[in-house]
C-alpha cells in the first residue's frame, strides 16, 4: 500500500458552479429531445384526451349539448389525460431510464436529483399542454362547453399545477422499483385513483362514505379545482391543502427512492 | 449520408489544456471500504489512497469487484461500510462530483441523441468546460456532430466516451474497461489521449482485465481479486509476479516441483498415449530457462507448446493455494 502523504485534498474544482436553474433546463432540453426523437409517442400522447373526449363524451347529447356538464366532463377527461400521461410517460419513463446504461452515468454528473425532478416536471408540463390543444378543439367544435379565455389560461394553469404530485407519485415508483413491476403498481394505483376522484363518475353521485374519501385524494382535489376555474363551481374547502400537501408527501417519496435507487443489477 | 468514415486517427498530442493546476496531495481516498450484494462480498475490507497526478492501473479479472469499487468512487452506489472521499468531499455530493470525469459505458450513449447534443448536455454541468467544437475536434469526431450517436461505430462511440469524461477538465478521470473490444488503431489513439490527459497533471484510476492496457499505461499497478487488494505496487513489481508464461508439455517424469516452476495447472495430469507420458501444464516465470534446463537434464518430453498466461491464470498464483481458480465471473 503506498500511501500518499496525509494532507486535507483541495476543494472541488474552482470556478463557481452551475447554478440549479440552468441544471434544470439543461436536464429539461436533454428530456425533451429524447422525447420528440420517438414521434409516435408524442403524437399518441396528444391525441388520446381528444379521442377520449370523442368516443366517451360526444357521443351523450345530453352530457355534450349541456354547456355546464360538458365543461365538466371536458375538465375530468383533461385531468385523467393529465394523470395518466405524468404517471405511465414520466414516471414510469424514470423506471426504464434506470435499465439503460446511460442513467447511471448521468448520475456520476455534478447534479443532484433536484434538477432532474424539476426537469421532468416541466417536460411533464409540456406535453400535457400539447395534448390539451386537441382536446379543447374537440370540445369547442363538438360540445356545448363554453369558456371565457380567462377560465381557459385559468384552467391551464391549474391543470400544470394538478399534474405535479402525479409526476412525482410516478418517479417515488419508478425509482423504487424495476420497470416491469412499476407498470403493474402504476395502473393498479390510477384507476382507483381516478374513479375515486370522479374523473370518471361525477362524485355527485356519490354515497356520503365515498365522497369523504374521495375528498382525502388527489385527484378530486385537481379535479374539483379545475372545475372551479373553468365554470365557477366552488370547490370543497380543504382542496388546496389536500393537493399541495399530497404534492409535499409525493415529493419527499421521489427523492427518497432517487437517494436509495443505485441502479442495482445485481440481487 | 456517406458511407466513408475518417480512419481512427489518434486525437492530437497538442491538446489544449483540458485539466486544472492540480495541487498535491490525494485527490481519492478508500478507507477499509466493504460493499455486499446480497449474499456476495464485492468488496471486502478495501483500502487504496490516489494521490494527485498518479496513474493507477486496478487490474483483476472479470468480478473481482474493480467496477463496483469505481461506481463507489463516482459515487453512484454507497459503502456497507468504510469511507470514500473524492477531493476531500463525499462523492455522493454533487460539488463533490465537480472535477471527477467518467466515461459513459459505450453502448450506453442516448441512441436518438446526436453526437453534439450530448457533448453540449455533460459539458453543461461543468463551471468552464472544454468548447464542444475543439473537444470534437481533438477526438476526430467533428464531422460527426450532427449524427446520431446510435449510427456511431463502436470505435466512434469510445472516442465519444473518453471525450465526455474530459470535457468538463476533470481533476480526476476514472476509465472502467476503456478499450475493451476495440482494434489495435483505436486502442492505441485512446491510450494517447489517456497519456496526454496525464501528462498536463491529471489523476486517472483505470480498470482493465488486460494486462497489456495496464502496462501500457499505468504506473502504479493495483491487484483486485474477489473484492480483496492482492497487491498495490509498482507496474515492474507487478509485472514480474503476474507475466507468466504456460509451459505445455508430454512426459513420464512429473514436472510439477521442478525448479523454476511456479505451480501447474489445477487438475491431475492427463494420460496421453501409449508410453506412459502425461499432459502437463506448467506456469513459470521463464520458460527459455525451463526448457534449456529440461534440456540439460535430458528429460524425455515431446509435444512442447509454450504461450503467455491469462491474467487470470497468473492471478491463481496470488491467490491461497486452497482457493478455487475459475472464480473469474460470477
Amino acid at each position: 500500500m503506498t500511501t500518499a502523504p496525509e494532507r486535507p485534498a483541495a476543494a472541488p474544482a474552482t470556478g463557481g458552479v452551475v447554478t440549479p436553474l440552468r441544471l434544470t433546463l439543461l436536464h429539461l432540453r436533454f428530456q425533451f429531445l429524447e422525447s420528440i426523437r420517438i414521434p409516435m409517442a408524442v403524437i399518441g400522447n396528444m391525441l388520446f384526451p381528444a379521442l377520449a373526449m370523442a368516443f366517451f363524451v360526444v357521443p351523450q347529447q345530453e352530457v355534450a349539448q349541456n354547456p355546464l356538464w360538458a365543461t365538466t366532463a371536458v375538465a375530468g377527461l383533461a385531468m385523467f389525460a393529465v394523470c395518466s400521461a405524468s404517471l405511465f410517460s414520466f414516471g414510469l419513463g424514470v423506471a426504464e431510464d434506470r435499465q439503460l446504461p446511460f442513467d447511471p452515468y448521468v448520475r456520476t454528473l455534478p447534479a443532484g436529483p433536484a434538477p432532474r425532478m424539476a426537469a421532468r416536471i416541466l417536460n411533464s408540463a409540456i406535453f400535457a399542454v400539447l395534448g390539451l390543444l386537441p382536446l379543447i378543439v374537440v370540445a369547442w367544435l363538438f360540445t356545448a362547453a363554453t369558456v371565457t379565455v380567462l377560465q381557459l389560461m385559468a384552467g391551464i394553469a391549474m391543470i400544470l399545477v394538478a399534474l405535479v404530485p402525479f409526476v412525482l407519485l410516478g418517479m417515488a415508483i419508478g425509482y423504487s422499483m424495476p420497470a416491469k413491476a412499476a407498470l403493474a403498481v402504476v395502473q393498479v394505483v390510477l384507476f382507483p385513483l381516478a374513479f375515486a376522484g370522479g374523473l370518471f363518475l361525477p362524485p355527485m353521485m356519490f354515497p356520503a362514505w365515498l365522497d369523504a374519501i374521495s375528498k382525502v385524494t388527489p385527484t378530486r382535489a385537481a379535479r374539483d379545482l379545475l372545475d372551479q376555474a373553468l365554470t365557477g363551481t366552488p370547490a370543497y374547502g380543504g382542496a388546496w391543502l389536500v393537493l399541495l400537501g399530497w404534492t409535499v408527501v409525493f415529493a419527499a417519496l421521489a427523492g427518497w427512492a432517487y437517494r436509495r435507487d443505485e441502479g442495482r443489477r445485481f440481487r | 449520408m456517406t458511407r466513408t468514415r475518417p480512419p481512427e486517427r489518434a486525437p492530437a498530442l497538442d491538446r489544449p489544456s483540458t485539466t486544472l493546476p492540480a495541487p498535491p496531495g490525494t485527490v481519492v481516498t478508500v478507507d477499509a471500504v466493504t460493499r455486499r450484494f446480497g449474499d456476495v462480498v464485492a468488496l471486502d475490507d478495501v483500502s487504496l489512497d490516489v494521490g494527485s497526478g498518479e496513474l493507477v492501473g486496478l487490474l483483476g479479472p472479470n468480478g473481482a469487484g474493480k467496477s463496483t469499487l469505481l461506481s463507489l468512487i463516482n459515487g453512484q452506489r454507497r459503502p456497507d461500510s468504510g469511507t470514500v472521499r473524492l477531493l476531500g468531499g463525499d462523492p455522493r455530493d454533487a460539488a463533490s462530483r465537480l472535477g471527477l470525469g467518467v466515461t459513459p459505458q459505450e453502448t450506453g450513449l442516448p441512441a436518438t441523441l446526436r453526437v453534439a447534443e450530448v457533448v453540449d448536455f455533460v459539458a453543461g454541468h461543468f463551471p468552464a468546460p472544454v468548447p464542444s467544437g475543439d473537444l470534437l475536434e481533438q477526438f476526430g469526431l467533428a464531422d460527426l456532430a450532427r449524427r446520431q450517436t446510435g449510427a456511431l461505430s463502436g470505435g466512434q462511440k469510445r472516442r465519444l466516451a473518453v471525450a465526455l469524461s474530459l470535457v468538463g477538465r476533470p481533476r480526476v478521470l476514472l476509465l472502467d474497461e476503456p478499450t475493451t473490444g476495440l482494434d489495435v488503431g483505436a486502442r492505441q489513439a485512446l491510450w494517447e489521449a489517456v497519456r496526454g490527459y496525464h501528462a498536463e497533471g491529471g489523476t486517472v484510476l483505470l480498470t482493465s482485465h488486460y494486462l497489456e492496457e495496464v502496462q501500457a499505461l499505468a504506473q502504479r499497478v493495483v491487484v483486485i481479486d474477489r473484492g480483496v487488494v492482492r497487491a498495490d505496487a509498482a507496474l515492474d513489481v507487478i509485472l514480474r509476479r503476474v507475466a507468466l508464461r504456460q509451459v505445455v508439455l508430454t512426459s513420464a517424469t512429473d514436472l510439477s516441483a521442478w525448479p523454476g516452476v511456479v505451480r501447474t495447472a489445477a487438475g491431475a495430469p492427463v494420460p496421453a498415449g501409449s508410453d506412459g507420458g502425461a499432459r502437463q501444464t506448467l506456469f513459470t516465470a521463464d520458460a527459455d530457462a525451463l526448457v534449456r534446463d529440461l534440456v540439460r537434464a535430458d528429460v524425455d518430453f515431446r509435444d512442447l507448446e509454450i504461450r503467455g498466461a491469462s491474467l487470470e491464470e497468473a492471478f491463481a498464483e496470488m491467490v491461497e493455494p486452497s482457493a478455487p481458480v475459475e472464480g473469474a465471473d460470477r
